[in-house]
């Protein structure tokens, strides 16, 4: 029980006034950057490095970590309010907290989300202490082949959901894959599909292609439609949250399975992008409410949030570990360390006991911290649906003109949102799914990657996938996920259950 | 939503041939990504498969479930079922259009006076406020962008002759 | 109308400008930044390239030796060809520097991408990165010579990891195949850090890390430095991990593999910059030099600390550059 008297000590460090002074400042501000599309973490840093001079590095690091707890908060916002999310992992949350948010559930779909959020990362904190140095070696059996398999069930899993057309999901899929592939090709060093124009090198950042998609799609939709949000009604006081929170308790299995799924995903170098949509997927099929995912349902807020939090702060265990960041967020912590002179890898945590248990305490009330901050915030935000679309929506344009451009300093980047707003309005409008799309392009060139690793490795041979019982399970989870809907079938022909009607 | 304007009292784009358009779309991009792919190699060296595996099968797929998509937009839709009435299309041009010339002005002016603009001309013109309230908030608007991002977290965005005039 | 609301925000941007702006200008002519510092990165995060430049940023931070803040950005697309095309673009623009690897080279050679080195300002050299030749410790390799030979008996089914394609980790990869004859199978990855983990996690055989990449996996006991990619032995004699220090690893040319390969970790800016402007960051960049952090780190990461300024560097990078060519093209890594 050394871990346990660590953490204590780490405790008594982090709740020092000043450290909890250090926290909010860092939340406040992780926050903001959440929001804001185009702010990321390195220019959080870059405001706070100053300031961190002249306080401890536990105190300084504490500042940096909650600029992390504080943006995986905001994510949560812009996708809610707007269909809008600012990070891969907020993706899934766009798909039932936006319905709710339309149907005047805002500050519901927020504070389920700021909660499950919190619980996510709560549950990931323990686990942290309790098991670090297991889930350090855990993340360590993760060759190739096992990447590519992370990948192959987070595609399986969500797949095969939708109720398109499957002509529809499938070109919708591929096209995701055929953007992903823009640019350079990370096996070769060769460019491909970039037809010598210079601005392809890079590619297709999800980020752009959300924004346009989702942001811009969204405002074309509402347009057509007339001039109003339908969520106007949107409940602006904080009863909304207690109310909430009586709800939230039904859902226990859901958060519980969306923990694990995050934990598990933290600790592969996959992350939390592929937590969230494997979540929402399984969710979706194993919920009894399943069906009316995508309408509004509070669950599909749950699941995504949970596994997102749970895996963005698990993944901070490896990185400490090992010195490889999981996220660019992620990547604003390890920068910190170097920073400070502290090298991220094994011996941290036995050279500098002292600040990583500081660190890992910090986790426990930055979580917290940040959960009282943004829950009172609610009705602020739920608010902002309140103001009259001809004002909020050219101001959501300029933004999202903003959060493009700086994503690769190009103006370049601008067109090519609005071209996909256009393209997510028609896509939209003749009933083609845009969630596949949307994974294909930020997943699709990693599990290419990651298949191509493993071919290499084996020459050739398929056999790799099934070579070791980690990677084979992870293929077998992943077809099992594929195939689930024919499983069901064949299940219910077993045990006729009355079947939920469909809602509209 | 769609099927609201079923009925075709007023007039509007069939959704027949827009459905068939995206379908065309995307069987265009199938042929462009299966050619990109052909140009970078689509077997395998010695580095296993080459750059343009993946790329040429997703584009086999693209095209395979277009032609399926178009062939189903071509038989299943009525022909009398619209996409949207023409004054709904009306009103997402209205936002297409200016944005289209924002983007465009973002290049030349710079990003504050061409969001200035924008929201000013969405206030005024869709939303009917005030000429007191459409400045305040249009030219508010990109002072606080200017102050959080350039300022606060020291972003730079695009700008225009008029803040090179500044020294911004 | 449109004219009154511009004169608003005209005046309240020149407003805004006044407040903030307002800082004591220095008499001297000395040129100095008056916006915050760009630092680039071309490549991911976590690598030698991001570790030396985030040291910097904190060093420059901590000591004030900039009035201005400097931020670090990474832009690794396209093989770090994202990071230098805009950089390339920000002519005229000084407040902008970039650090480089030998992608600086190798990226436009094996993609064709419009750049090349020319197309940047050169400020100065800060120091030279070592290579090693790195095994996992549950192997029993002791020497360079056992791990070739083992990989020769092995007959081609060794892995190496690397960070990306046709760039330095696969040119030494190649270098070692040819003077070998030992064959190995390349495994890009996307950045340092990853390639040491793919070691430590025994998916791979070796690994070329940069010293700085893998030390704190030889500390933790899981990582060991077979030899240097270099002529003469560094000299940094603090001892690291299993009781050795850097000076005590051999170079592989000691052991029988005559490779030599260094790489340039040089600071360069935007095109169109001025004598002031490049005498500013290099006055800065030798001040950064004389921290202890920046000892410290030239220390851990066994860094050549070679500085080099004005033609002297130019010189040398047209030399380099020059070397990388006849080494692209051997492979045949070079664009079609």
């Amino acid at each position: 029980m050394e871990e346990l008297a660590n953490l204590f000590h780490g405790f008594a460090v982090v709740l020092q006034p000043f450290n909890i002074l250090v926290m909010v400042i860092g939340i406040l501000l992780g926050v903001i950057i959440g929001v804001l599309p185009g702010l990321g973490g390195a220019n959080g840093v870059a405001i706070l490095l100053p300031l961190t001079f002249s306080m401890s590095p536990t105190s300084a690091i504490i500042m940096l970590s909650c600029i992390y707890w504080g943006a995986l908060f905001g994510g949560a916002i812009t996708s809610v309010l707007f269909n809008i999310p600012g990070e891969p992992w907020s993706v899934a949350t766009t798909f039932d907290g936006y319905p709710m948010a339309q149907q005047g559930k805002a500050g519901e779909a927020l504070t389920a989300a700021f909660t499950s959020s919190f619980v996510g990362a709560l549950f990931a904190v323990i686990m942290i202490t309790l098991v670090a140095p297991l889930v350090a070696k855990f993340a360590l059996e993760f060759g190739p082949a096992e990447k590519f398999g992370v990948y192959f069930l987070a595609f399986c899993s969500f797949v095969g959901m939708s109720k398109e057309p499957p002509a529809k999901t499938v070109a919708s899929m591929m096209i995701g894959f055929a953007l992903g592939a823009v640019g350079l090709d990370q096996m070769t060093g060769q460019l491909r599909l970039t037809f010598g124009i210079t601005e392809l090198l890079i590619g297709f950042d999800f980020l752009i292609a959300v924004i346009g998609l989702f942001g811009i799609g969204e405002i074309l939709l509402t347009m057509e439609e007339g001039l109003s949000f339908k969520g106007r009604s949107a409940m602006i006081n904080l009863r909304v949250v207690i109310q909430t929170w009586k709800e939230l308790p039904r859902y226990w299995m859901t958060s519980l399975r969306s923990c694990l799924i995050g934990c598990w995903m933290g600790v592969t170098p996959a992350g939390a992008t592929p937590a969230s949509f494997m979540s929402y997927g399984i969710a979706k099929r194993v919920s009894k409410r399943g069906h009316n995912f995508g309408n509004g349902e509070i669950e599909g807020v749950v699941a995504p949030e949970t596994a997102a939090h749970a895996a963005g702060t698990s993944a901070l265990l490896p990185m400490l570990a090992l010195g490889v960041p999981g996220s660019p967020t992620a990547a604003v912590l390890l920068g910190g360390l170097l920073i400070w002179g502290l090298q991220p890898g094994p011996m941290l945590f036995i050279e500098q006991k002292d600040f990583v248990w500081g660190l890992i305490a910090s986790m426990y009330l930055g979580n917290v911290v940040g959960l009282i901050i943004v829950l009172t915030c609610v009705p602020l935000f739920a608010a902002i649906l309140r103001i009259p679309f001809s004002i909020i929506a050219p101001i959501i344009l300029v933004l999202c003109a903003i959060g493009a451009y700086s994503v690769h300093n190009s103006t370049f980047d601008v067109v090519m949102m609005l071209v996909f707003g256009v393209a997510g309005y028609l896509l939209k409008k003749c009933n083609y799914p845009l969630a596949p799309l949307v994974l294909a392009i930020v997943l699709g060139d990693k599990a290419e990657e990651s298949f191509r690793q493993s071919l290499l490795a084996s020459q050739g041979s398929l056999s790799i996938f099934w070579s070791n019982g980690l990677v084979g399970t992870i293929m077998a989870l992943g077809l099992i996920a594929l195939f689930w809907p024919m499983i069901q079938a064949g299940w219910s022909m077993l045990m006729p259950v009355k079947k939920g009607t469909r809602q509209e | 939503m769609a099927k609201k304007s079923k009925g075709a009292a007023v007039g509007g784009p069939a959704h027949r041939s827009v459905e068939a358009g995206v379908a065309i779309f995307a069987v265009v991009l199938a042929l462009i990504t299966i050619g990109g792919a052909l140009a970078v190699g689509i077997d395998w060296g010695a580095e296993g498969p080459k750059a343009g595996f993946f790329p040429f099968y997703v584009g086999l797929f693209i095209l395979g479930s277009s032609l399926i998509n178009l062939w189903h937009a071509l038989r299943d839709n009525p022909s009398d079922k619209l996409f949207a009435e023409w004054i709904q299309l009306r009103q997402v041009m209205s936002v297409v259009i200016p944005t289209t010339i924002y983007v465009f002005l973002i290049s030349w002016i710079g990003i504050y006076i061409a969001s200035l603009l924008l929201i000013a001309l969405f206030m005024r013109w869709l939303g009917k406020y005030g000429w007191g309230y459409v400045v305040a908030v249009a030219a508010g608007t990109p002072l606080v962008i200017f102050i959080v991002f350039e300022k606060w977290f020291l972003v730079p965005l695009p700008k225009g002759p008029l803040e090179e005039f500044l020294g911004l | 109308m449109k004219r009154s609301s511009k004169h608003f925000l005209l005046g309240a941007v020149a407003a805004i400008s006044a407040a903030t702006y307002f800082m004591p200008t220095p008499a001297t002519a000395a040129w100095e930044p008056t916006r915050p510092v760009e630092f680039i990165i071309p490549a991911g995060t976590g690598g030698g390239a991001d570790q030396m430049a985030r040291t910097i940023q904190g060093i420059v931070t901590k000591h004030n030796l900039m009035k201005q803040p400097m931020v670090v950005i990474n832009k690794s697309g396209g093989a770090g060809g994202e990071g230098f095309l805009d950089v390339k673009g920000s002519k005229g623009n000084p407040h902008k520097i970039i650090i480089t690897l030998s992608n600086l080279f190798t990226t436009p050679m094996a993609t064709g991408i419009p750049f090349n080195w020319k197309d940047l300002t050169p400020v100065a050299m800060l120091a030279l990165d070592e290579f090693n030749l790195w095994v996992n410790t549950d192997k029993p390799f002791k020497t360079a010579k056992e791990f070739i030979d083992a990989a020769k008996t092995a007959n081609g089914t060794f892995k190496m990891a690397g960070t990306g394609s046709k760039q330095e980790d696969q040119i030494i990869t190649e270098a070692i195949q040819k003077a070998t004859g030992a064959k190995f199978i390349y495994i890009p990855e996307r950045g340092g850090g990853a390639v040491a983990v793919q070691l430590v996690g025994n998916h791979v055989e070796s690994t070329v890390n940069n010293p700085i990449e893998a030390v704190a996996h030889w500390k933790g006991g899981k990582l060991r430095p077979l030899c240097f990619f270099d002529s003469k032995r560094v000299t940094y004699k603090e001892v690291v991990a299993e009781g050795k220090s850097w000076a005590d690893i051999p170079t592989c040319k000691e052991q029988g593999l005559d490779i030599v390969y260094l790489m340039l970790r040089g600071i360069f800016m935007s095109p169109g910059a001025t004598k002031e402007q490049v005498d500013f960051y290099v006055g800065l960049f030798r001040k950064v030099r004389d921290t202890p952090e920046w000892k410290k780190l030239m220390e851990d990461g066994a860094f050549n600390t070679t500085f080099m300024t004005g033609d002297a560097f130019t010189k040398w990078v047209a030399a380099e550059e020059k070397r990388h060519e006849e080494l692209m093209k051997a492979a045949g890594f070079m664009a079609k």
